[in-house]
Order: C-alpha cells, then structure tokens, then sequence
C-alpha cells in the first residue's frame, strides 16, 4: 500500500468516526445504549487517548493515571460543592489541580524508567485514594462526594442547559473532547511531538542528538495528566458525584487496557477500546455480580489474543 | 502512653513483617523476570483460603506447611501457561495480564467463599496474651515474627549459599550470560517465581490468622509491598526487607498521632526516598 492510499484511509477513518461521534444522541437508542453511555464512552476515550499521547506516543509506561483523573473529578466537585457554584469554575480548579499534582509528582519520577517508572506511578496514584477516602468531612469518605452537579451555564445571550438535558450534555462534552484532541494531535505533528516518537524508538540515541530527554518526558507526562484531569472533571459532571474509586489503581489499570485493546500505535486506538470497554462493562455489571472476573479476563484475553489492539490488527491485514 | 506507643511500634513490625514477606516474593519475580506480579496479592489470599480450607482436615499446623506449597504449585501452572509467553516482551502485557489475574482471584475466592470475613482458627495456646502488662504480646504475634525471621533466613541462606541460589543472583544481573553458560533458564525462572509465590502463600495463612480472612486480604497488602520495595531500592532483596520493617513501622508510629493519615505516610516516605536518592535506600546506581 503506497503513502497515498495509506493518507486517504486516514482521513476517511476519521471522518467516519467524526460523523459517528457527532450523530451518536440520533441512533445510540436505537442500539440499546443511552446517550449517558456515549457521554461516557466519550470521556473515557478522553482518558484513554491522554494516557496513550505518554504510553504509545513517548513509550513511558504509566500505570497511575487515575490518580489524575480523580483529581479533576474532586477538584470539580469540591469547587462546585463549597466554593463556587459554576460549571466552569469547578472545570478549571478541576483540571489545576491535576496539573499540579502531576508537576510536583513529575519531578520525582521523571529520572526513572521502565518497569520502576510503572511502580512508582502506580504507588503514588495510592496517596490520592488515601487522602479521598480518609479524609471524611470534606471528600464524604468511603460514601463519595454527593449533593453537586453540573449547572446551566448561561453565556448572557442563549443559556446552555447542560443540567437537564442529557443531550446537551453530550455535546458539551464532545466539545471538550473536540478540542483536547486537536491540541493533542496537533502536538504530536509539530517537532516536539516527532521528538517524543524518538525517544521512544531510541531514548539514547534521541539524546546523544542533543535533546533533552527527561525534560520532553516532563512535558508530556504534564499534557497527558492535564487532559486525564479534564477528563476526570467531565466524569464527575457526568455523574454529579465523585466515587473514590475514580481515585483507585484499578481505574489506572482500565485506561491503559482501553488504549491497548484500541491499539496503542494509533491515535484513534484508545477511542475504539475505550468504546468496547465502556460499553461491556455496562453490559456485565448488570448481567453478573461477579462482573470483576468477567473484567479481569477480558484483560487476561486481551494480552494474549490482542496485543496489538484492533487497530493494529487492521492496519497489519491491510499491510499485508 | 509508653504503652500506646510500643503496642503500635511492634504492631508496625508484624505488619511490616508481612509487607517485607510479599515484597520479597514480588521482588524476587521482578528481579530476575523482569515482571512486576500484580496478582502476588491474589496468590497470598488463595494460600489464606487454602489453609482454611484444610485446617478442618489436617489441622493449623499441616495446613501451615501444606498451603504454601500448593499456592506454589499453582503459581508454577500459571507462569507455565500464561506468564512464560510473556518474558522478553514490553513489561506493560506481564503488568496487565497479572492485573487481570489479580481480578479473577480476588472475585472467584468471593465467589467461593462468601465476601464475609471467616474465622480462622489458630490453636488455642498461641492466641493468649503472655504477660499482662503488655497485652499485645500474644503468643501468635511472637510466633509469626519467629516464623517470618526464620522465613527470611532460609531465603538469604538458599540465594547465598545453594547452586540455585547463585544462578538466581547470577541471572539477575545478567540472564543472558547464565544462559549462555549452560544454565536452563526457563526452569530457573519457574522455580524462582514458585519461590516467590510459595513466601506469598505463607504470608496469607500467617496474616488471616492475624486480619482476619476476607477476599481483599491481598489487595490491600500489595500496594505497601510496592513501596517497600521503591524505598529499599529496586534489585536489593535486603532492602526489600528493610523497606517493609520501615514502612511497617511508620505506619504504626504514625497511627499513635495521626491514625487517618497511616496509609499516606508511607507513600510520603516513598516520596522524600525518591526525592533524595532516586534508586532507593539500598539499591545500586544505574541498575533502572
């Protein structure tokens, strides 16, 4: 397949899957899902596509990234519970608070690679889950952060009224989701982004060149914690509630089988696996109580079967 | 208060004692493999459950001994099938696949024995307290650390001392080279992570009789065996061992003056190791 051919398929995979994000309010319900379930579809692959510009695009194995989500989810809660009652407002201390943290946690780890980078990460994700579910009058503990939510937001000539309609929600959400992905695409265009492809083919080589390999690493460990924040802030609008367990190893360990199940090697990968995810375990959670085996399978299935993700999959039947 | 503060010093030890005794295991697999185990927890709450499986048959004490070996046997059945497959590949599929497996252990002992927590009954004599003034010093607590001591020794002593032991030491540093010296590398690995998963399942009979025996008995214990093994330094199975105490310690010291925050300090600890001395207290320079 010449480079053409290769550009065209490009393109026309993404304008399909634009044309289906776009429509998703118009037929999900004829599929049996709920426009709630694509609204999470949406955030999720948010997430995913986040964690994936570090793992599949610098090659840096984070394993903590809900640590980050969960932030944004409290910032935005905590916000909008006690500080100020605005959508926006709990959004941008939301997705502060997990820039900060991820600052601050990024310079301790930044030196390490490999499997020990995947440790530390997953420990450190630790201190947050703690700090939620200890910490009882403010985060609500083990019960979760209840009696907030997303408001109307007015804009002084039309008022958008993302509390009741789930629909207009969805779009709201898919905005943001809009925008984080051309930053993120068009990052990894730009001459920094191809930096970050290097380091990950050849880390000494890239710095034999010259560049400075940690400080690249720091830079995009920060945008992908941002936008796993940004994420986290539009899940907890998306429930009106904020649930520990965002917090917890377990969710980290989901966002990176969603961006290997999609396939790590492409852009789009994480939204496909992040949609297969979301919606099986919709599925499962309400067929079995022991959901945690059926997940635990699929991820055992997946390493075995689908390393290389769908995505992958396809790209290498069509190569071939 | 002299009181409070010991009785939560020694509490920290024996904790730290089963933190030391998980991470030895996982730092083991890590070591030579390369794979970080996240299902070590779920193997230590099937050698728990095992035990009390058997103690109805054979008693505390043949379940002591026989549990462990069969959580090994197990071990050594899933590294066959479905770890051996994975060596030499990105660590990301080891670490997802033994999360998924940490999953299924977890829901299918729920699924076997009920989400309550059972009794599990350890022999009478242990289980009294030996001196009045320091109540906490029951005969159980005494035996466990004994135990986990002698545990710890014997592991020194067969990585210090046997021919197995040195290849296990040998091939950490560099298994391609004990490989090419004639050493059958896939059996070294296998008996390795039994090792390892054998000191996980003794750590799951000894902690149900000490926490109680619920399905979430492992998964809270791995996280703090992570630490342990970040502040002792990756690669140094002493520092492992060092890590947990500490780690074990703090935790306890910490819960005289400050009980919610026991379960952060020890990631704050991890924090100020990584902030001074990156590769740990005891681990070598340049290693990761």
């Amino acid at each position: 397949m010449d480079k053409r051919t290769q550009d065209y398929g490009k393109y026309a995979g993404a304008i399909v899957i634009w044309l289906l994000l776009l429509s998703m309010p118009l037929w999900i319900n004829q599929v049996g899902g709920y426009t709630q379930l694509g609204t999470r579809v949406v955030v999720m692959a948010l997430a995913a596509m986040a964690l994936n510009f570090l793992l599949g695009y610098t090659g840096v194995l984070s394993f903590g990234h809900a640590a980050y989500f969960g932030l944004g989810v409290y910032g935005a809660g905590l916000t909008i519970k006690f500080l100020l009652p605005s959508t926006f407002a709990g959004m941008a201390v939301g997705v502060l608070t997990a820039l900060v943290a991820a600052a601050v946690i990024g310079i301790l780890i930044v030196h390490l690679r490999g499997i020990y980078f995947a440790m530390v990460t997953i420990a450190f994700g630790q201190v947050f889950y703690f700090i939620a579910f200890r910490w009882n009058n403010v985060t609500g503990g083990d019960d979760g952060l209840s009696n907030w939510g997303r408001l109307p937001i007015d804009f002084g000539l039309a008022k958008l009224d993302i509390q009741h309609s789930p629909v207009m929600f969805y779009y709201f959400v898919l905005f943001f989701f809009a925008v984080s992905v051309a930053i993120m695409a068009a990052l990894l265009r730009s001459p920094f982004g191809r930096t970050l492809l290097a380091i990950r083919e050849n880390e000494r080589r890239t710095r034999f060149l010259g560049v400075p390999v940690d400080r690249h690493i720091y830079l995009s460990w920060l945008i992908s914690c941002t936008f796993v924040g940004l994420a986290g802030t539009l899940y907890g609008l998306l429930n009106n509630f904020a649930d520990p367990h965002d917090l917890h190893w377990s969710q980290s360990g989901d966002f990176v089988i969603m961006a290997v199940l999609g396939g790590m090697r492409s852009f789009w990968g994480p939204l496909i696996g992040a949609a297969i995810f979301v919606v099986l375990q919709d599925y499962v959670s309400t067929m079995t109580q022991n959901w945690m085996s059926f997940i635990g399978l699929f991820f055992v299935l997946v390493v075995l079967f689908f390393p290389r993700g769908v995505l992958g999959i396809l790209r290498r039947k069509a190569a071939s | 208060m002299t009181q409070l503060i010991l009785y939560n010093v020694f509490n920290g030890l024996i904790i730290g004692a089963f933190y030391a005794l998980m991470a030895l295991g996982l730092s083991l697999i890590l070591n030579l493999s390369g794979v970080i185990n996240f299902a070590h927890g779920g193997f230590l709450a099937i050698g728990a459950y095992l035990a009390f499986f058997l103690i109805p048959f054979i008693g505390f004490w043949g379940a002591l001994v026989v549990a462990p070996v069969l959580t090994a046997v197990f071990g050594l059945i899933i590294e066959r099938l479905l770890i051996r497959p994975l060596y030499g590949r990105d660590p990301l599929y080891s670490l997802l696949l033994t999360f998924g497996l940490a999953f299924m252990f977890e829901d299918g002992t729920r699924f076997i024995w009920g989400p309550q927590t059972l009794p599990f009954s350890i022999p009478q004599w242990l289980s009294s307290p030996l001196s009045g003034q320091y109540f906490f010093l029951t005969g159980y607590r005494l035996f466990m650390v004994a135990l986990v001591s002698l545990a710890v020794i014997v592991l020194f002593v067969v990585l210090g001392r046997t021919r197995l032991g040195m290849r296990i030491r040998a091939g950490t540093l560099d298994l391609e080279t004990v490989s090419v010296l004639g050493v059958n590398v896939r059996i070294l690995r296998s008996l390795n992570f039994g090792l390892g998963i054998y000191m996980a399942g003794l750590a799951g009979v000894l902690a149900a009789g000490m926490l109680g025996l619920q399905p979430t008995i492992g998964s809270e214990l791995i996280m703090p065996s992570f630490v342990a093994i970040i502040i002792g330094g990756l690669g140094s199975l002493p520092g492992t061992l060092v890590g947990g105490l500490l780690i074990g310690v703090a935790s306890g010291v910490t819960t005289v003056f400050f009980p919610s925050a026991s379960e952060a300090v020890i990631y704050v600890m991890m924090g100020l190791v990584l902030l001074v001395r990156p590769r740990g207290l005891f681990g070598e320079e340049g290693r990761f």
